[in-house]
C-alpha cells in the first residue's frame, strides 16, 4: 500500500476564491493511501516546496499528489523537490485545480466538488505508480537553421561563436531574406544593405558555419539530441567551387523575361542569375523553366562565355545527410495575396503597390535606380496616398485577424524618406490607429507629422478607382472631421499584412513542431518559453513566429541560439521514460503497433518465451525507448492488449476514470 | 431594462449585429455612396446603437437616405455589417404600432429612382391593430 501526501495549493486567490481549498484537504483525508493532507498559499514557493519535503521524511511518503495550477507550469518544479526529498519523481501527480477548476468556474461549491474529484483521480493513479528511470542520450553537437534570413544568420552566428558547428539552410540563391530587399530602416534610417552585408559576409566566412542555399529539407527523423535530416541541394546548373563570380553568363544570358523574384516581379531577370549583387554566395543559378538551353536544347552562351568553366547542365539536385543535436526555424514571411482586395484597385493599376514593392522602388539597386517614379508611366508622382492595415485586423474571411506590428513604422519611414528627397511631394496617410510601442517609435512617428509635414488622416479608405486620366480616386473616411474624402492620387501604397511564409506548414509537420491557425508556428509557453517550440530540441526565432520588426527579430534570434546552445552543451539527455512496453506474454507479433508508431520506434525479436511452464519461440515486439516519445499510439492500436505505456498504464487511466464516477 | 435599451436590443436581435465588434476604422463611411446625404453616418450607426441611442437613430435623415446597397456590409473588415442596423432601425419606425403605413396612392410622389425597393416594401406595412 502506498502512502500517499495531498497539497492543496491556494495558488493566491487563484485557487482559493473558487474552490474551498480547506474541504479539499478535509476529502481527500478519507481516499485510501492518503496518509497527509495539508494546504498552503504557495506550494511552488521555496517555503511549500519545504513543506513537501518535511511531510515525505516525516511519513514517510512513497507518493504525493499537488493539487495546483497544470502539470505544463509546474510538474517539473515538483518532482525536482520530491526528487531532493528522496521520492522517484515519477512517484509525483498533479491534480490541475486551477485551470480545469477554478479559472472555469464561479460557484464555488460546485467547483470544490469537483476540485475533490481531480484529487481523488490523481490519488488513485498515484496508487498504481511505480517508480520510473530515465534513460540517456547521447547530444549530436552541431545545429541546423532551417532560413537564412536576417534571424537565421544572427541565430546562426550566435550559435557558431559558442563553439557548435551549424548548418543554414535557406531556399533561395542567396541568404539574406526580406532585409536584403529593404531600402533604408526604422528607426534609425540606416540603410538595409550596411548593416546586413557585413552580417551575411560573417556568416559566410565563419569556420563553423556551412551554408546550403537554393536548397531545402527533405526529410527530418528522430528526436532532441539526435535528428537526421536530409537536405536536398538543389541543382545550380553552376559548379560552385569554379565559378568566380565575374558575373558574365548574366550579362549574356539572351533569356531575360523571367519575373525578378528579387524586385517583386516589378522587373525581369536573366535565366542564370544571382537574386542581387551583393548574393552570398555569389554564384549564380540557371533557372531552368526560363532557361532555353534546357527548354528548347537551343543556346549554351553561358557554357561559352563563363572563363571558368563552371556552367553544368548535367548537375542533378543532391541529397546531404547530416545528425544534428538542435534544429532552429527561421523561415520568416510574405506579404499576402491581395486578390480579396480588389476594392483597392492593386489588380487593376499599376500605380497601386504594396509597401515592400515601394522599397524596391525606393532602392538604388531596385527597378527604377532609386527613383520615385509611377510605374505605368514613368512620371514622377506629386500626390502619394499610403493606405495602414490592408489586410491586418480583419475578422472577415478575407484578411487576417491580427495586427502585423511592423507597417504603421514602415509606413512612418517611407513618408518621411518620401517628403525628405522629393519635398515637391504630398504624402497622406490613412490610419485606423497608429501603432508604435518600442524605443523611439512613436518619436519617429510624430516625426514624420510635425517635420516631415506628412498629412496622417484617421480613417480607412473604402475605394481605389483608377480614372481614365492614370490617376487614382481615393475614397476614404476622416473620422475626426467626420467627412468623407476624395482625393486623387498619382500613387497608392499599401501596407499589406504579412504572413508566414507558405512553406512553414512542410516544416512544421517535419518537425511535428505546432503552427496555430495562422500558421505562425507556437511556443512552448507564450510568455515563459517564447523562443522553444513544444517539440524537444527545436527553436523559433524570427518572424516565422510572430511578427517582428529587426530589432525584435534579432533579439529574439540571440535567444533561440542560446537555448540551442544549452542544449548542445550537454554529452547527455535524459530520456523521458514513459515510453510503451509490451508485454512478452500477450505480444502476439501482429505487428499492428509498428505500423501506426509515428517514431519507427518499435521494431520485432524472436525470442524465447516462458508461458506458464511452455517455452517457445515467438515473434514479440520490443520497443526502443529512445525513439519512443510516449504518444501512445501503439497501445491503443495493440489488439491483444500487450503494450502499455508506462507512468499511463491502462490500469492507472481505468483507476482515475473509476475515482471520478465514483 | 430601459425603454432605450429594450430597442438597442430589438435592434440587434433583428439585424444580427453585434456593434462591439466594430474597430472604428470608418472604412464603412468611406465607402458609403450617400453618405453626404446622412446626418448619422454608417460608422456612427454602430456607436448609436452600442450607446443605446435608438431616438436620435430612429429619427435621423440617414434611415431614409441608405441605399441598401451594403457596400458597407461588403467591405466591413470586422464584418459587423453596419448596413443591418440602419435596416433594422426602418423596421422598427415603420412596424411601430398605431403609425400609419404607406398608402398606395402616396406612392407615385416618392418614387424617384434613388429610394430602395426595401425600404417602399417595409413602409407599405400596416401596423394599425
Ligand atoms: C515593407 C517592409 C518594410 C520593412 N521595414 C523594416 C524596417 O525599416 N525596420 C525593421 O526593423 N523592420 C522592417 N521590416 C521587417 C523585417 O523585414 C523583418 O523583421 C525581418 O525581415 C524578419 O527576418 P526573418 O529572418 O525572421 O524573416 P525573413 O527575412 O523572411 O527571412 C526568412 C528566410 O527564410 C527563407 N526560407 C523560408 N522558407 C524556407 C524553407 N522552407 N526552407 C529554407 N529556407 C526558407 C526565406 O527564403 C528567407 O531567406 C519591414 C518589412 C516589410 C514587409
Ligand atoms: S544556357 Fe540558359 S542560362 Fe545559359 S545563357 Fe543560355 S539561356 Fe541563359
Ligand atoms: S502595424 Fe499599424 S498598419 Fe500594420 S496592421 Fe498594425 S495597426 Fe495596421
Ligand atoms: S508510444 Fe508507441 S507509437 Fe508512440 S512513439 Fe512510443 S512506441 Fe511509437
Ligand atoms: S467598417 Fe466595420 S469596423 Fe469599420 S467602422 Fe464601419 S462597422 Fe466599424
Amino acid at each position: 500500500m502506498q502512502r500517499i501526501g495531498v497539497f492543496v495549493c491556494h495558488c493566491g486567490s487563484n485557487i482559493a476564491a473558487t474552490v474551498d481549498v480547506k474541504k479539499v484537504v478535509e476529502m481527500v483525508q478519507m481516499e485510501p493511501g492518503v496518509v497527509h493532507a495539508e494546504d498552503y498559499q504557495y506550494m511552488c514557493s521555496e517555503a511549500g516546496q519545504a513543506k513537501i519535503a518535511a511531510a515525505i521524511h516525516e511519513k514517510n511518503l512513497t507518493g504525493i499528489v499537488v493539487c495546483s495550477c497544470s502539470p505544463r507550469m509546474h510538474e517539473t518544479t515538483f518532482r525536482t523537490a520530491a526528487e531532493r526529498a528522496g521520492l522517484n519523481p515519477y512517484m509525483v501527480e498533479i491534480a490541475n485545480l486551477r485551470e480545469h477548476c477554478s479559472w472555469i468556474h464561479k460557484d464555488m461549491e460546485e467547483a470544490t466538488k469537483k476540485a475533490v474529484i481531480l484529487a481523488r483521480a490523481a490519488i488513485a493513479k498515484v496508487n498504481l505508480n511505480t517508480p520510473l528511470k530515465p534513460g540517456e542520450s547521447l547530444v549530436t553537437k552541431r545545429a541546423l537553421v532551417i532560413g537564412g534570413g536576417i534571424a537565421g544568420i544572427q541565430t546562426a552566428i550566435d550559435i557558431a561563436d559558442a563553439g557548435y558547428e551549424v548548418d543554414i539552410v535557406e531556399k533561395t540563391p542567396s541568404i539574406g531574406g526580406r532585409m536584403s530587399q529593404l531600402d533604408k530602416t526604422f528607426p534609425t534610417l540606416d540603410c538595409s544593405a550596411c548593416i546586413l552585408t557585413p552580417k551575411m559576409v560573417e556568416a559566410a566566412s565563419h569556420e563553423k558555419i556551412t551554408i546550403y542555399t537554393y536548397s531545402e529539407v527533405d526529410k527530418v527523423s528522430g528526436f532532441v539530441g539526435d535528428f537526421t535530416v536530409d537536405i536536398r541541394k538543389k541543382a545550380r546548373s553552376v559548379d560552385a567551387t569554379k565559378c568566380t563570380g565575374c558575373g558574365v553568363c548574366q550579362e549574356k544570358c539572351p533569356s531575360k523575361k523571367a519575373p525578378s523574384e528579387f524586385n517583386r516581379g516589378l522587373n525581369t531577370r536573366s535565366a542564370i542569375y544571382t537574386p542581387f549583387a551583393q548574393a552570398i554566395p555569389n554564384v549564380p543559378v540557371i533557372d531552368r523553366d526560363a532557361c532555353m538551353k534546357f527548354q528548347t536544347g537551343k543556346c549554351g552562351v553561358c557554357e561559352k562565355v563563363c572563363q571558368a568553366g563552371a556552367i553544368d547542365y548535367t548537375q542533378k539536385d543532391e541529397i546531404v545527410t547530416q545528425k544534428y543535436g538542435a534544429i532552429v526555424v527561421a523561415t520568416g514571411f510574405d506579404t499576402i495575396k491581395l486578390d480579396n482586395y480588389d476594392e483597392y484597385a492593386y489588380s487593376q493599376s499599376k500605380d497601386v503597390i504594396t509597401s515592400l514593392e515601394l522599397e524596391r522602388i525606393m532602392n538604388a539597386a531596385g527597378p527604377t535606380k532609386g527613383h520615385l517614379e509611377r510605374l505605368s508611366d514613368g512620371k514622377h508622382p506629386h500626390e502619394i496616398v499610403f493606405i495602414q492595415c490592408v489586410g491586418s485586423r480583419c475578422s472577415d474571411d478575407r484578411g487576417k485577424s491580427y495586427c502585423s506590428k511592423i507597417c504603421c513604422m514602415y509606413t512612418a519611414k517611407h513618408a518621411m524618406l518620401i517628403r525628405d528627397k522629393y519635398p515637391d511631394v504630398n504624402v497622406t496617410v490613412f490610419y485606423i490607429d497608429v501603432r508604435t510601442p518600442g524605443k523611439n517609435f512613436d518619436e519617429f512617428y510624430r516625426r514624420a507629422v510635425e517635420e516631415y509635414g506628412v498629412n496622417y488622416i484617421k480613417g480607412q479608405v473604402g475605394k481605389v478607382i483608377p480614372q481614365p486620366d492614370g490617376k487614382l480616386l481615393v475614397q476614404g473616411s476622416d473620422l475626426l472631421d467626420n467627412k468623407q474624402i476624395l482625393k486623387e492620387a498619382d500613387m497608392v501604397v499599401l501596407a499589406t499584412a504579412i504572413e508566414p511564409e507558405a512553406s512553414v506548414r512542410k516544416i512544421a509537420t517535419m518537425l511535428t513542431a505546432s503552427i496555430d491557425t495562422n500558421n505562425f508556428l507556437t511556443e512552448a509557453h507564450p510568455k515563459l518559453r517564447p523562443v522553444e517550440s513544444p517539440t524537444a530540441g527545436v527553436f523559433l526565432s524570427g518572424v516565422c513566429q510572430g511578427p517582428k520588426d529587426i530589432p525584435e527579430t534579432v533579439a529574439q534570434a540571440g535567444a533561440a541560439a542560446v537555448k540551442a546552445i544549452g542544449l548542445l552543451a550537454k554529452d547527455k539527455l535524459m530520456t523521458n521514460p514513459c515510453t510503451a512496453k509490451a508485454d512478452e506474454l500477450m505480444c502476439n507479433g501482429c505487428s499492428t503497433c509498428a505500423n501506426v508508431c509515428p517514431y519507427g520506434a518499435i521494431s520485432y525479436e524472436e525470442k524465447e518465451i516462458n508461458d506458464h511452464g511452455i517455452r517457445e519461440v515467438r515473434r514479440v515486439a520490443v520497443v526502443n525507448n529512445a525513439l519512443c516519445q510516449g504518444c501512445g499510439a501503439c497501445t491503443v492500436a495493440c489488439p491483444s492488449g500487450s503494450m502499455d505505456l508506462q507512468g499511463f498504464s491502462n490500469r492507472q487511466i481505468i483507476a482515475e476514470v473509476d475515482a471520478i464516477c465514483r | 431594462m430601459s425603454h432605450a435599451n429594450n430597442q438597442a436590443e430589438k435592434i440587434k436581435a433583428i439585424s444580427g449585429v453585434n456593434p462591439l465588434k466594430c474597430m472604428k476604422c470608418g472604412k464603412c463611411s468611406a465607402t458609403c455612396p450617400a453618405f453626404n446625404e446622412m446626418d448619422i453616418k454608417p460608422h456612427q450607426f454602430v456607436s448609436y446603437v452600442q450607446n443605446g441611442d435608438i431616438e436620435a437613430l430612429a429619427n435621423s435623415k440617414s434611415l431614409w437616405k441608405c441605399l441598401s446597397c451594403f457596400a458597407c456590409v461588403e467591405r466591413c473588415p470586422r464584418d459587423v455589417q453596419p448596413g443591418r442596423l440602419i435596416d433594422a432601425a426602418r423596421q422598427i419606425v415603420v412596424r411601430t404600432k398605431g403609425q400609419t403605413g404607406l398608402a398606395p396612392e402616396e406612392i407615385p410622389e416618392l418614387l424617384d429612382s434613388e429610394v430602395p425597393q426595401q425600404l417602399l416594401v417595409s413602409a407599405f406595412r400596416r401596423y394599425r391593430r
